[in-house]
C-alpha cells in the first residue's frame, strides 16, 4: 500500500451523501491533482460518522481535524491552507452552540467525546469498500482466533459470558439463542442477518451496513462456526441502495480472499452468504415474518414455538440476529467476554447505538454504554433542544416503543428500565420532542404508521390499530368524548394481549405511554377543545400579532390560498374562511408575528 | 488492492504489516513526527522540495511509523525552510536552512537512528507544534 502524508476521510454515509459529500470528494480530488499533491495525499470515502446534523463531514489525518458543513466552494481554500501550508481552517470547524471558539479535533467535540465505540469503531476511519483497510484495524483477527483456537462450544460460552443481548429490540440473550441453534437437530443450518430496519427515524443498521460491512460478515462467519451453519442470508431493504452496494462489494472481496466459501483461511471450514433484498415492510423485522419473506412468501409472522432455532428457514434450524448484534460478535471474540461485560449495567452489557432525531441540536447516530442516562444523551451528546424550547419527551423504540417524559430523564437506559417505563429498547430509534410537540398528534402519527404496517393476520392488531387511530384522530379534531379514552385504553390492552407478534403486542405502547404520562393533553383536546402545543389543525387558528407584524408581506407571499390581506408596512390580517391552516405563513415570518391560537369558533359540545 | 489469492491465517498479519502506515496516520500515533513548515516564506525558500525529498525517503525506506505533517510559518522566516522532528515524550528539535540533501541526512540519522544532527539544528525543546 502506497504511503501518503495525509489522509482525507470524506464521510459517505447516506446522510452526508444526500447533502453532497460525493461532490466534496470530487472537488478535493480535483484540487489535489491541480496542485500535484496526488502522490502525497489520499482521499477516501468512509461510512457514517454519526454527526449527520453537520454534514458533509471531512476528517483530516494525521491529527484528526474535523471539518463540517462543507461546500464545494470551500475546497480550494481548505486544500491550500491546511494541506499546503499546514494551517487548519478554523472557519470550517465545528463551533458548539453558544460558544465562539471552534473545536479542531473530533475527539474533543462534545458529541463524540462521550461515545464508546464498539460496533461503530470503524466508522469514519476506514474505507468500507477496501477489505485491506478493515484488516489493517484488526479485522478478521477474531475470525482467525475462532477458527483456529476455539471450539463451537467455547465461542458460544464466550458470547454467553459477555452477556450480549439481541440488538434488534427484544433483547433475547444471544448466547442462549446460539446454544439452542447448536443443539437443534437438522441439517443444513442457516444464519440470517436481520437488516430490515423499519422504524421511522431509525438508521443504525443502515449505518453499520454502510460503514463496516466486513464486521457483519466476520460476526456471521464466527456464528456459523459456533452453530455449524453452512449458509447465511443478509436481509437488507431495497431502500438502502448504498448499504446493498457496499455489502455486495464486501462479500465479493471476502470471497476473493477466501474468507467466504470453502476452506476459509485454510482451516477447512466452509460458509457462504447471500444478500436478500426486502421490499420494506415493518412486520418483516419480526423473525418468523422475515423467514417467510426470505422463502419468497408474504412477510407474515407465525405462532412460536417452534422457534426458528429449531424450525426456521425451510423448516431447518435457523439463527436470526440483528445487524448490530452480528457486528458486535467479532469484538467480543477478539477482546474477550470480560472486557465487553465490564461496560453497561447488571442486565444489559456493552454498548447500544441510538439514532438521535427530532427536536435536538445534534441530530445523528451515537453509540453509548448501556446504563447512560437519557439526560446525558439528550443534553450531553445531543446538545439539548434547539430554539430555546423545552424538552417534553423522547420516543424510544420507534412506533412500538413509548414516550418517556421529562421526569424520567435520569433513567439509566437498559432493556429492563425502558420496559418498566412502558417503552422498549427497540432497535434504538430516539425521537426527541419539545414543548411544540402535541402528544396526541404523535400517538396519531405512530398509529397511522402501524395500521398501515399491520400484516392483518390477527384481528386484535388489524382492527385494533385501525380503531385506535380513528379514536385518536377524532380527538385531535376536537370531536372526542371522555368515554373515548376508556375505549382507547381497552382496545390498546386487547391489542397488546391478543396479538401474535411483536408488532401487535407493542402497537399500543405509544397510546398507553402518552395516556400514562400526558393524559392532561388528551383531556385538553376533549374537554377544552384545545391543543396545548398548537399543532392539531382543527383546534387552532393562525392570527397575526399586530405588535410584532412589520408588514413585510413574506407571509402574504407564502400563503397558498391568498388568505392574507395587507399592504406593505401595514399590519396584515388572515382571512379565517380562506385559511387552510397549513402553517406556511408561520414558517415564512421572520418576526414571530404569526401565532397559532386556540380555535374557539368551532367548539362542539 | 492486494493480489487476489486465498488468504491463510498468517496472511492477515502480513496485510496488517503492509498497511501499518495507514493505521499510524489515522490514529495519529507515530513513533516520530516530522513537521515541515510551509508558510509562504517556507514555500518561497524551497519547503516543497524539502517535503518531497522527505516523502521520498519515507517511501524508499518503507517506514510505516513516521508521520509527515505540514504546518504554518514557525516565525523565523530568514532561516526557512524549517522542519521539526518530534519523538513521543521528548522535546521537539527544530532544524533550519534546510535543503533536500539536509533533510535526507536528518531522516537517516535522527528519525531512523535517533541521533540528533547538531550542525543543522537550531534548538531543542521549543514550543510544541500543533
Amino acid at each position: 500500500m502506497k504511503q501518503y502524508r495525509a489522509h482525507l476521510l470524506v464521510c459517505a454515509g447516506t446522510g452526508c451523501v444526500s447533502c453532497g459529500s460525493f461532490k466534496i470528494k470530487e472537488a478535493l480530488e480535483k484540487e489535489i491533482r491541480k496542485r500535484k499533491l496526488q502522490d502525497e495525499i489520499l482521499v477516501i470515502a468512509t461510512g457514517c460518522n454519526g454527526f449527520c446534523e453537520r454534514g458533509p463531514i471531512l476528517m483530516v489525518h494525521p491529527d484528526g481535524v474535523f471539518y463540517q458543513q462543507l461546500k464545494v466552494s470551500d475546497i480550494p481554500f481548505l486544500v491550500e491552507e491546511h494541506l499546503v501550508k499546514g494551517r487548519p481552517v478554523k472557519k470550517l470547524m465545528y463551533i458548539p452552540p453558544a460558544e465562539k471558539e471552534p473545536i479542531p479535533r473530533m475527539k474533543d467535540i462534545e458529541f463524540f467525546k462521550h461515545q464508546r465505540l464498539i460496533v461503530l469503531r470503524n466508522r469514519g476511519r476506514i474505507d468500507p469498500e477496501r477489505i485491506d483497510e478493515y484488516i489493517a484495524f484488526d479485522g478478521y483477527e477474531a475470525l482467525a482466533k475462532a477458527l483456529t483456537e476455539m471450539t463451537p462450544e467455547a465461542i458460544i460460552a464466550e458470547i454467553t459470558a459477555a452477556g450480549l443481548r439481541g440488538r434488534g429490540g427484544a433483547g433475547f440473550p444471544t448466547g442462549k439463542k446460539w446454544a439452542a441453534g447448536r443443539a437443534a437437530k437438522g441439517s443444513p443450518k442457516y444464519l440470517i442477518c436481520n437488516g430490515d430496519e423499519g422504524d421511522p427515524g431509525a438508521f443504525m443498521d443502515r449505518s453499520v451496513l454502510e460503514a463496516d460491512p466486513h464486521a457483519i460478515l466476520e460476526g456471521m462467519i464466527i456464528g456459523a462456526k459456533a452453530l455449524g451453519a453452512e449458509k447465511g442470508f443478509i436481509y437488507i431493504r431495497n431502500e438502502y441502495p448504498l448499504a446493498l452496494h457496499r455489502m455486495d462489494i464486501a462479500i465479493k472481496q471476502a470471497r476473493e480472499y477466501g474468507l467466504l466459501g470453502d476452506d476459509i483461511l485454510g482451516t477447512g471450514f466452509a460458509f457462504d452468504v447471500e444478500v436478500v433484498r426486502g421490499a420494506g415492510a415493518f412486520v418483516s423485522g419480526e423473525e418468523t415474518a422475515l423467514i417467510a419473506s426470505v422463502e419468497g412468501r408474504i412477510g407474515m409472522p407465525r405462532q412460536r414455538p417452534p422457534y426458528p432455532a429449531n424450525k426456521g428457514l425451510w423448516g431447518k434450524p435457523t439463527v436470526i440476529n440483528n445487524v448490530e448484534t452480528w457486528a458486535t460478535v467479532p469484538n467480543i471474540i477478539l477482546r474477550g467476554a470480560k472486557w465487553f461485560s465490564a461496560l453497561g449495567t447488571k442486565t444489559s452489557k456493552g454498548t447500544k447505538i441510538f439514532s438521535l432525531v427530532g427536536k435536538i441540536n445534534n441530530t445523528g447516530l451515537v453509540e453509548v454504554p448501556m446504563g447512560i442516562s437519557l439526560r446525558d444523551i439528550v443534553f450531553g451528546i445531543g446538545g439539548g433542544i434547539p430554539g430555546g424550547h423545552e424538552f417534553k419527551a423522547v420516543q424510544i423504540g420507534g412506533p412500538s416503543g413509548g414516550c418517556i417524559p421529562a421526569k424520567l430523564l435520569d433513567l439509566p437506559i437498559d432493556y429492563e428500565s425502558l420496559t418498566e417505563a412502558g417503552a422498549m429498547m427497540g432497535s434504538g430509534g430516539m425521537i426527541v420532542m419539545d414543548d411544540k410537540t402535541c402528544m396526541v398528534d404523535i400517538a396519531k402519527y405512530f398509529l397511522n404508521f402501524l395500521r398501515d404496517e399491520s400484516c392483518g393476520k390477527c384481528v386484535s392488531c388489524r382492527e385494533g390499530t385501525q380503531r385506535m387511530w380513528e379514536i385518536v384522530k377524532k380527538i385531535t379534531e376536537g370531536k372526542g368524548t371522555e368515554k373515548d379514552l376508556d375505549v382507547l385504553e381497552e382496545v390498546a390492552r386487547t391489542c397488546k394481549d391478543a396479538s401474535l407478534c411483536g408488532l401487535g403486542q407493542t402497537a399500543a405502547n405509544p397510546v398507553l405511554t402518552t395516556l400514562q404520562y400526558f393524559r392532561h393533553e388528551y383531556e385538553a383536546h376533549i374537554l377544552d377543545k384545545r391543543c396545548p402545543a398548537g399543532v392539531c389543525q382543527a383546534l387552532i387558528r393562525y392570527v397575526v400579532v399586530a405588535e410584532k407584524c412589520t408588514g413585510c408581506q413574506s407571509c402574504k407571499n407564502a400563503c397558498p390560498t391568498q388568505a392574507i390581506k395587507g399592504t406593505l408596512k401595514d399590519v396584515h390580517l388572515i382571512d379565517q374562511t380562506k385559511c387552510i391552516k397549513c402553517g406556511a405563513c408561520q414558517e415564512a415570518c421572520r418576526f414571530e408575528a404569526i401565532e397559532a391560537q386556540r380555535e374557539e369558533a368551532i367548539q362542539i359540545i | 488492492m492486494a493480489e487476489k489469492k486465498k488468504l491463510r491465517i498468517q496472511d492477515l498479519a502480513k496485510i496488517r504489516e503492509k498497511t501499518k502506515a495507514l493505521t499510524t496516520i489515522r490514529e495519529s500515533e507515530g513513533r516520530a513526527k516530522v513537521t515541515v513548515h510551509m508558510g509562504t516564506c517556507g514555500i518561497a525558500a524551497g519547503a516543497r522540495e524539502v517535503m518531497e525529498a522527505l516523502l521520498d525517503e519515507v517511501r524508499k525506506n518503507k517506514v510505516q511509523d513516521v508521520i509527515v505533517a505540514t504546518s504554518g510559518c514557525a516565525g523565523l522566516c530568514n532561516r526557512e525552510p524549517m522542519a521539526t522532528v518530534e519523538f513521543k515524550g521528548q522535546p521537539p528539535v527544530k532544524y533550519v536552512d534546510l535543503t533536500p540533501q539536509k533533510i535526507k541526512k536528518i531522516f537517516a540519522e535522527h528519525v531512523l537512528c535517533g541521533r540528533l544532527v547538531p550542525e543543522y539544528a537550531l534548538a531543542v525543546g521549543s514550543e510544541t507544534v500543533y
